[in-house]
């Protein structure tokens, strides 16, 4: 009898949760959905330009070179060399590096955060419901930059070591990010608890550790994964923010943040634009990508959309 | 309704303390002051001036005192501008209030209208249009469309000022004062309205599509009414009717908004102030200007519950 409820069991988490049929149709959908497609394929692109292309570069990344100083974009420097000689074209494909895994790193942290303290509140209720997402509303109700603001500056009082802040930032990230998640991840789950089949997982007496990791949760990744890449863009936008301020990612590590540092100095404002325009765009063009991606995706897996 | 407003008010107290506490411990995690980095300072002046200040006592109490003074409303003194953080602020708010008011007006107009009218008009090119720049909106980096704006209008067209609220070394008055400051003040309202138009578009335009799918409008229609009785009469209001949520967390958003394009456009702002007192270690200005932004968000959220409860007998009767 056991032996058959678990196997049940296994058929049914498959269905529901594995379902190869679901991708696939989402992915047929998304595919027919051009913007999203080119979005995905310019985030191919980006991800390639900044993981590989600093192989092919001809320059070393913090080699400074006084005679090729602050030389406009040409054969040699695509896009010209900075006030130390340094080309930057190659510095920004090393920023893309720092800046994209901060993007995600910090995603991933804030999904596992909150969709956990969502999932636990939403299935227990009560006073861990209320410990939980009082504190959500709490850090919900401080702004994001001033907030980012003043742990960038904590980081900086501490004289964090450069190569270390990254981490710190993604940390941080994690930290604005996971209350609107694990709000939203409670009210999918008090909506799935009210299902059938958490009747089922009743009745076969499984725990509640199974019930919300095998259960509960893999029913909520079509939204988490919407959020998820919406989530991307979000860290993205204020890591190049507080870099740009200074509080986020500081030289000798480039991201694409701190490399618009440039523009503060009004000489290099002005006289310089390839300093500080290539960075921006970058981040315009990724950042975009990634919205109309996950616009792509809460299309193609909204069930109302179906034909 | 009584009992609904009375449970949120008690919500709301809880969340101002719990912000409060984690704003001020924060603060106590920062290892310097104002006083340590200066090094003017002899080391038993430093300690009398920390005395002096309050700054050698336990965090714990600490907190109680800062709250005890924050509720009479007393934020302590700005340290480098000698001045009380109150008053400091109080010079400054205005300041990005007009610039905030000018751009929410700027805001909510444009996107109600674009919003519903690409609902209506749902595949048409003036919608994909709209998509297209709501997401673009949506993506720009504050700092990279402020700059990209100061060089275009600024530097290569020179229309208009590059940043300040007035000329440097003017002294107008009166009517010419208000058309110079007006002319220093297009481009940051234009920055902040494109920062936060997108969502809103994108917003409206998603209730306005929402609500169109409902049987009672196709009721409407089947009763003869004109199509614009049915949309602008029995579609509008009800679309519109989430959007009071968002309505309390736009001033708030825009302060803090508006903290990068304050810096850029040197608009002498609360914002600058905040990220010039992060640069000089000026704690109390900080503080109070995180615990004003989480205050305005807390009882603008309050305010916006009640009112969306007051309006929507559904959300009350739950």
């Amino acid at each position: 009898m056991e032996i058959q409820n678990t196997t049940v069991n296994k058929q049914k988490n498959k269905t529901m949760v594995k379902s190869p049929s679901l991708w696939k149709q989402t992915y047929r959908r998304l595919n027919k959905n051009k913007l999203a497609m080119i979005s995905l394929f310019f985030l191919l692109f980006m991800f390639l330009l900044s993981f590989v292309g600093p192989h092919f570069s001809p320059y070393i990344l913090d080699r400074t070179n006084i005679a090729d100083m602050n030389q406009a974009p040409s054969a040699a420097h695509w896009l010209g060399t900075d006030n130390y000689g340094r080309d930057v074209l190659t510095r920004l494909m090393m920023a893309g590096q720092i800046s994209l895994t901060i993007g995600i790193a910090a995603m991933f942290l804030s999904i596992i955060i909150g969709s956990l303290l969502g999932a636990i509140a939403g299935f227990y209720r009560g006073v861990v419901d209320m410990v939980i997402m009082r504190l959500a509303d709490i850090l919900m109700s401080i702004p994001g930059l001033p907030l980012l603001l003043i742990m960038g500056a904590i980081l900086s009082e501490w004289k964090v070591p450069a190569e270390y802040r990254l981490y710190i930032i993604m940390i941080m990230l994690s930290f604005v990010g996971w209350p609107g998640l694990a709000r939203l991840v409670r009210g999918q789950i008090l909506s799935l608890k009210e299902q059938p089949f958490m009747l089922a997982t009743e009745v076969l007496g499984l725990s509640d550790r199974r019930k919300i990791l095998h259960h509960l949760i893999p029913n909520t990744v079509p939204l988490l994964l919407v959020v998820a890449t919406l989530n991307v863009a979000g860290s993205i936008l204020s890591e190049s923010a507080l870099s740009f301020l200074g509080l986020g990612v500081v030289p000798p590590t480039p991201s694409w943040g701190n490399m618009m540092d440039a523009a503060n100095n009004f000489m290099d404002f002005r006289k310089r634009p390839w300093l500080w325009i290539p960075p921006g765009t970058a981040i315009f063009l990724t950042v975009v990508s990634i919205n109309l991606l996950g616009d792509g995706l809460r299309d193609a897996l909204d069930p109302k959309m179906r034909r | 309704m009584k009992q609904y407003v009375l449970q949120r008010f008690l919500q709301m107290i809880v969340i101002l303390f719990g912000t409060s506490f984690i704003i001020f411990f924060l603060f106590a995690m920062l290892p310097g002051d104002y006083i340590d980095s200066n090094i003017n300072l002899t080391p038993q002046r430093a300690q009398e001036l920390k005395a002096l200040y309050g700054l050698d006592k336990p965090v714990l109490e600490r907190y109680f005192s800062w709250l005890g003074n924050a509720l009479h409303g007393d934020f302590g003194y700005s340290l480098k501008h000698q001045e009380k953080v109150t008053s400091l602020l109080n010079k400054y708010v205005w300041n990005s209030f007009f610039v905030a008011i000018f751009a929410l007006l700027l805001t909510w107009s444009i996107a109600l209208v674009t919003g519903v009218f690409s609902a209506i008009k749902q595949y048409s090119w003036f919608d994909g249009f709209v998509t297209f720049f709501v997401f673009a909106a949506m993506s720009f980096p504050s700092f990279f469309i402020s700059l990209l704006f100061i060089k275009w209008f600024g530097v290569d067209l020179q229309i208009l000022p590059i940043g300040g609220m007035i000329d440097t070394g003017s002294d107008s008055t009166g009517l010419a004062y208000l058309f110079e400051v007006g002319k220093h003040m297009i481009l940051p309202v234009i920055i902040l309205t494109l920062l936060s138009i997108g969502s809103l578009t994108r917003y409206f335009r998603t209730g306005m599509l929402e609500v169109i799918r409902q049987d009672y409008i196709r009721t409407a229609r089947a009763k003869g009414l004109k199509e614009r009785v049915v949309i602008f009469k029995h579609a509008l209001k009800n679309a519109m009717l989430p959007a009071i949520t968002l309505l309390a967390f736009e001033l708030p958003g825009l302060f803090s908004g508006a903290i990068i394009m304050e810096q850029i456009f040197n608009w002498p702002g609360v914002g600058r102030i905040q990220l010039e007192s992060v640069s000089f270690r000026d704690y109390p200005v900080l503080m109070a200007f995180t615990m004003f932004l989480s205050c305005l968000t807390i009882i603008g959220n309050f305010l916006a519950d009640v009112i969306y409860a007051a309006v929507d007998p559904r959300i009350r009767l739950k």
